[in-house]
């Protein structure tokens, strides 16, 4: 009876075979957080993606669900739930690498395909859906060295202390500058993707530090470093930003002023889009590799009026991806 | 009919679930099944185990602000050492139970507040856990993670580990001759230090009892996560005293029913559930999650004010 009855259920809520319709799937989004602008600006970017996807049937439903509390086992719970919900994809933004494991295990016995991106999951049944945080590191100095032929001395701000993506792209920073011996990075803070602590880190270290040709940053804190530069009196060092409405209006007006010229760079809050489009290839029998490799979002001096126009105040400048944009980016991965 | 629900205070409890999973049961009809009762309620063994111990303090009139950060760190302690050197493992368990009865003896030997001893403890536990696990991660043993997914016959794990977990605590906190005396702690500590029994043990044997539970809690959320975090836990101290009073608990005077904390905790995390399957937007849930638990103690209050009066 018992082994019926677990028959029964796994017939039920497992996914019919690969077919090339998935006009009748449903995906849900599995969120545990939502208290900051990027967080908003992706559940924004999800909701207009999918609403169109469901409009061009190339997909059943596709629900957002956020947790109320950043806690992992709330999500757990949420998870477990929908698989009870009968979800065919599941997408997920983990507040925890592993403490989902179990959540994550169940949906994929019983045929529920888990996509993690932005904070990814790490049990083996799930995709993941990583942006090259190291890359991103050594494409700043790539340009710093582009810009500055003579080198120089760098300043380093850094993430919030202890969390993998700022070790990452620490580590993709301080690899580069190995290849250029003419930069010599004199100084490294702490401005956990914050304005206001970038200001007053980057503030604190200035008056001991030599003559800064560029600074190397994590995003969200290029804003900041530029005021405490300017308080402190200093020249402008080439300060590569993130990306954020505040870090590109500084650099218009400044490029405006005085032809000052940088690059920005960070993750789009869109991502959240790919990984559902990713989600939507697999249930169309797609083979899709585990690991999907996300290009971050680039801003240069071409396209700064361009981003600046498109992102809201106080907001992050975004890219919702769309299924063509998605297909490209599998079929080069592959 | 309300004398009978306050002559018989686990009703309450009993019918707020019933109407709570008959609710969930026609708005997901896939929930009712063996698969679908397991995925509905595994999370809540843990819960549940947390509220006992909860229990156990609020039946000596203390409230305990830690029991969150306390299974935090036995989560993290069983995903890293309980692991790599098991002998080590179990020790340190044990000296955490023995941890927990000492702050009893201390909150009832110096008459000290609890809630404010407690409170500074969920400091100590949270750092430690820090300092075993700086990064959420380690691996829960696998005798661990197989006993929490084993697939018993008839009903699925959940709902036996809370019928034992239900029954062992009624034996130890009502049957027992030691329970009753500490539920007269929580009645009259006075009258009972008078009669010649000792105030202070008998606190710590109510810590050690809640600190054993404490582990046990960390063990299983441990193994149905398969991996443990520094807060991974950290909401289950709200939870746990909501469940005591959902399960028919009083803060005051020793009156506590196990089988309705139990019953409590699976109240709390099938309420959480069930508004997600409303596709209630996540905004209102953490509110009206706050709501139902208003509702069933508005009915209790209703019932045992009218029970009174007759």
């Amino acid at each position: 009876m018992k082994k019926l009855l677990l028959g029964a259920a796994c017939v039920a809520l497992s996914v019919a075979p690969a077919v090339a319709d998935t006009a009748s799937k449903k995906i849900a989004l599995s969120n545990n957080y939502a208290g900051n602008s990027w967080r908003q600006a992706m559940l924004q970017s999800w909701k207009t993606v999918t609403d169109q996807a469901i409009k061009d049937k190339k997909i059943g439903q596709a629900d957002a669900f956020t947790t109320s509390e950043n806690q992992a086992t709330e999500q757990a719970a949420q998870i477990q739930n929908m698989i009870l919900q009968g979800y065919d994809a599941i997408v997920l933004d983990a507040a925890s690498p592993t403490a989902l494991n179990g959540a994550v295990k169940e949906a994929c016995n019983a045929g529920i395909k888990v996509i993690s991106f932005d904070g990814i999951v790490t049990a083996p049944c799930a995709w993941r859906v990583v942006v090259d945080f190291q890359k991103w590191g050594r494409d700043e100095v790539d340009y710093l060295a582009k810009r500055l032929p003579d080198g120089g001395n760098l300043l380093e701000v850094r993430g919030l202390a202890g969390t993998s993506i700022d070790k990452e792209i620490s580590k993709g920073i301080h690899d580069e500058v190995q290849k250029y011996p003419k930069f010599k990075i004199v100084g490294s803070v702490h401005g956990n993707w914050a304005q206001d602590v970038a200001q007053k880190a980057v503030a604190g270290v200035l008056p001991s530090l030599p003559k800064i040709a560029g600074v190397v940053t994590q995003g969200g804190d290029g804003y900041g470093t530029a005021m405490a530069f300017k308080a402190a009196g200093r020249p402008e060092p080439i300060i590569i930003m993130g990306n954020r409405e505040d870090e590109l209006s500084w650099w218009k007006q400044e490029h405006a002023e005085n032809g000052y010229t940088t690059m920005s760079a960070s993750i789009a809050p869109g991502i959240a889009t790919l990984a559902f489009w990713v989600a939507q290839q697999i249930l169309d029998g797609k083979d899709v590799p585990k690991d999907v490799s996300v290009p971050f979002l680039t801003v240069t001096q071409d396209t700064l009026d361009n981003a600046l126009k498109t992102t809201p105040k106080g907001s992050v400048a975004n890219k919702n991806y769309t299924q063509a944009d998605v297909q490209a980016i599998l079929a080069k991965g592959k | 009919m309300t004398r009978l629900f306050a002559r018989h205070r686990i009703l309450l409890p009993v019918i707020s679930l019933a109407v709570l999973l008959a609710l969930t049961f026609w708005l997901q009809p896939r929930a009712m099944s063996y698969f679908g009762m397991n995925l509905l309620f595994n999370l809540a063994v843990p819960i549940a185990l947390a509220t006992v111990a909860q229990m156990f303090i609020i039946k000596v009139n203390d409230i305990d602000l830690s029991i969150g950060a306390f299974v935090s760190l036995v989560a993290c302690l069983t995903a890293t050492v309980l692991v790599q050197q098991p002998l080590l493992g179990v020790l340190a368990l044990a000296a955490l139970v023995l941890a927990y009865a000492g702050m009893g003896a201390i909150v009832r030997a110096l008459e000290l507040p609890a809630i404010v001893v407690t409170l500074g403890m969920s400091f100590v536990w949270g750092g430690l856990a820090l300092f075993i696990l700086p990064s959420p991660g380690g691996e829960s043993p696998e005798w661990l993670s197989a006993l929490m997914s084993v697939k018993p016959p008839v009903l699925p794990m959940a709902v036996w580990a809370a019928a034992v977990i239900a029954a062992v605590t009624h034996l130890i906190a009502i049957r027992s001759g030691i329970g009753t005396v500490l539920r007269g702690v929580g009645g009259n500590a006075r009258a009972v230090a008078r009669a010649g029994w000792p105030v202070v043990r008998l606190t710590a044997l109510a810590y050690g009892l809640a600190g054993l539970f404490g582990v046990l809690s960390g063990m299983a959320l441990t193994g149905l996560t398969t991996s443990a975090g520094a807060d991974v836990a950290s909401r289950y101290t709200l939870l746990s005293i909501a469940g005591v009073i959902l399960g028919g608990g009083e803060f005051v005077g020793g009156r506590v029913s196990p089988t309705g904390a139990v019953l409590g905790a699976f109240t709390l995390a099938l309420a959480a559930s069930l508004l997600s399957f409303m596709r209630l937007s996540p905004d209102w849930q953490i509110g009206s999650q706050g709501a139902i638990l208003i509702l069933v103690l508005t009915a209790r209050l209703i019932f045992t004010r009218r029970g009174a009066t007759r």
